[in-house]
C-alpha cells in the first residue's frame, strides 16, 4: 500500500494522489548551449502537462544534460523529472548528480538503465553501467529516507525526492515483466513510465498481471505514447531504437495512408490509443514523447479531452526569465 | 553481422548444460560442499598455490560453461544459471527494457538475451527457482578476478555497502 502520511513531494506527486489522469511529456534536450532552446520547447509543453522530463542521452546521442534541463526548468518554475541513465555514470558520480538536482530544485528522479551506446553517435565510448536501474532506486531511496550515501556516511540534508522508474511491457520476457515491476516498486519505485504503447492489447495483458499482483495500488503507472510522423519515422522506431514494438496492424495503416496525411493518422493512432488506455483499471496517466513535435504533442493531448492541466504552468514567470537571459542577466529573476 | 565481444562467446556443449539447470543446481550445491571442505585445508598447506588453483580453475571450469567473467561474487544459482556478467549492461536485477522482439540483446543482435534465457531457465529449476526475484546489491568491483568460491567460504561476496541495507 501506498504511504499516504507523509506529505506530497512535489508537484507531479500532488497530482497523481489527488487521482486526476496525470499528462507527462518529454522535453527534447537540445544539440545547444543556449537557454532559450531549452524554454522554447517547455514553454508549449507545460501548458499541457503536469510536468516535463528531461532526457539523459536519449538513444545514447549526446544532447544538453538532464541535470542541465532541469536546473533550467525548474529555475523557471516549471515540474521537471530527472532522467538518471546508468550508461554514462558510476556510483559516485550518480549520488553527486542526485544531491546537485535536488539542490536546485528537483523534485521527481526516473531511475533508468538507458539505451546502450551501440544505439547511439558514439558508439566508441566506454559504457559503464556501475549500477542497473533497480540498485539506483534503492540508492536514491537510502539517500532520501536513511540520509545516507551508499558508504554509509551521513547527508547533512537527504535529498526529497519522488521517485520513479521505467519499463517496458512491450519487451520480452513478457512473463517476468509484471514481477520485474514489482521489484522495482520493493527497491523504492513511486511512479512508472512504460515504452511506448501501441499495443493496447499486450498493455491490458501486462496490467492483468499487475492488478493480480496489487501493484497498481502501490506505484501510479503512466503508459507511455506518442504521435508517429510518417511511415518511415514508424519504421526508423521499430527498427533501430531499442525498446520499440510497433505491432503490423499500425504499420500497415500508416502504409496505407497518403504520404501527406500520415502526420494526421500518426496523431488520430496516439489518440485512441490514449483513450483506450485510460479504460485500464490502474493505469494513472500518460506519458507522451514525440522527438522534436512539441506542437504535435500539445495537439494529441487536447484532442484527446486532457486539457485543461492545473497547476498552469508561470507563464509570466517564464516570459520573465525568457526575457532576462537574453539579455544575459538571470540573476535578477533569481534574486527578485 | 558479428560482434567480437566476450560476452558473445560460447563453448560447444554449454548451451545443453545450462537449458537443463536442474544438474547445475545440484553440481552447484556438490561442489558448494567439497570446496568448503576440501579450501580451508589446502590453505593451511600451502594458500598461495590453494588461492591460484581455484582462480585457475573457475576460469577455465566455469569459463567453459558459463562464459564466467570472474565478477567474484557468483549469483549463478540466483539468475538460472546463465551468467549476468554475460550482459553486454551488467545489469543484476532482469532484462533492461531494449530486448528486441525476438528474445535477443540490445546489444549483441546475434545473441539471445541473458535474461530472456536466465527466466526460462529458473522456471525448470527446483531447488533455487525464486531467487531471481530477491534484488541483487551493486556489484563490489573490487572483487574482479578473485575466486568466487573463496569470496563465498570468506563470506566477503555477500558484504553490501553500508549505506545499501535498512538493517547495515
Ligand atoms: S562469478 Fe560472476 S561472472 Fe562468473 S559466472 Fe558467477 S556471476 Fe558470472
Amino acid at each position: 500500500m501506498r504511504d499516504l502520511t507523509t506529505p506530497p513531494r512535489s508537484r507531479l506527486e500532488r497530482v497523481l494522489r489527488s487521482g486526476r489522469f496525470a499528462v507527462t511529456a518529454e522535453l527534447d534536450a537540445p544539440d545547444s548551449a543556449d537557454p532559450n532552446d531549452v524554454y522554447q520547447n517547455a514553454l508549449v509543453l507545460a501548458e499541457v502537462c503536469d510536468a516535463i522530463n528531461a532526457t539523459d542521452g536519449a538513444g545514447a546521442n549526446c544532447h544538453m544534460s538532464s541535470m542541465g534541463c532541469c536546473a533550467l526548468l525548474t529555475r523557471a518554475g516549471y515540474e521537471a523529472v530527472l532522467q538518471m541513465g546508468c550508461r554514462d555514470r558510476n556510483r559516485i558520480a550518480i549520488q553527486g548528480d542526485l544531491l546537485g538536482a535536488a539542490a536546485m530544485g528537483v523534485r521527481n528522479v526516473l531511475c533508468l538503465t538507458g539505451d546502450d551506446v551501440s544505439a547511439g553517435d558514439q558508439p566508441e565510448a566506454k559504457r559503464v553501467f556501475d549500477l542497473d536501474s533497480i540498485q539506483l532506486l534503492q540508492v536514491a531511496r537510502m539517500m532520501r529516507d536513511r540520509g545516507v550515501l551508499l558508504s554509509g556516511r551521513k547527508l547533512r540534508t537527504p535529498p526529497q525526492f519522488f521517485l520513479g522508474a521505467v519499463e517496458n511491457p512491450f519487451a520480452p520476457p513478457f512473463d517476468w515483466r509484471p514481477l520485474r515491476l514489482e521489484k522495482k516498486v520493493k527497491a523504492g519505485a513511486e511512479f512508472i513510465q512504460t515504452q511506448y504503447c501501441f499495443d493496447v492489447p499486450r498493455l491490458q495483458q501486462f496490467m492483468r498481471r499487475v492488478r493480480d499482483l496489487g501493484l497498481h495500488e502501490r506505484v501510479y503507472i503512466l503508459v507511455g505514447v506518442g504521435p508517429i510522423r510518417s511511415y518511415k519515422a514508424a519504421e526508423f522506431m521499430r527498427d533501430r531504437v531499442p525498446g520499440v514494438w510497433i505491432p503490423d496492424a499500425v504499420m500497415q495503416r500508416m502504409a496505407k495512408t497518403p504520404k501527406l496525411q500520415q502526420a494526421e493518422e500518426g496523431k488520430r493512432i496516439c489518440i485512441e490509443i490514449i483513450q483506450q488506455v485510460r479504460e485500464i483499471e490502474g493505469v494513472a496517466g500518460i506519458h507522451v514523447m514525440a522527438y522534436r513535435q512539441e506542437e504535435a504533442v500539445a495537439e494529441v493531448i487536447q484532442r484527446a479531452g486532457l486539457l485543461p492541466r492545473r497547476p498552469r504552468s508561470h507563464g509570466d514567470r517564464i516570459n520573465q526569465v525568457i526575457q532576462t537571459t537574453r539579455t544575459d542577466s538571470v540573476r535578477c529573476v533569481l534574486s527578485s | 553481422m558479428v560482434t567480437h565481444m566476450k560476452e558473445a562467446r560460447r563453448m560447444p556443449g554449454a548451451e545443453w548444460l545450462k537449458n537443463h539447470p536442474r544438474w547445475l543446481e545440484r553440481a552447484y550445491l556438490f561442489s558448494k560442499r567439497i570446496i568448503m571442505k576440501a579450501y580451508p585445508v589446502m590453505k593451511r598447506i600451502h594458500p598461495r598455490f590453494a588461492n591460484w588453483l581455484m582462480v585457475r580453475s573457475e576460469e577455465v571450469l566455469k569459463g567453459w560453461v558459463f562464459n564466467c567473467q570472474m565478477c567474484g561474487q557468483c549469483i549463478l544459482h540466483s539468475t538460472g544459471m546463465t551468467c549476468p556478467m554475460n550482459c553486454p549492461k551488467n545489469l543484476r536485477n532482469g532484462p533492461c527494457g531494449g530486448v528486441r522482439p525476438n528474445g535477443h540483446c540490445e546489444v549483441i543482435p546475434e545473441m539471445p538475451c541473458v535474461w530472456v534465457q536466465a527466466w526460462e531457465r529458473s522456471r525448470t529449476m527446483l531447488i533455487f527457482a525464486d531467487d531471481i526475484k530477491v534484488i541483487q546489491p551493486p556489484v563490489n568491483r573490487t572483487l574482479q578476478n578473485e575466486s568466487a568460491w573463496v569470496t563465498m567460504i570468506e563470506g566477503r561476496d555477500v558484504q553490501t555497502p553500508k549505506g545499501w541495507g535498512w538493517d547495515a
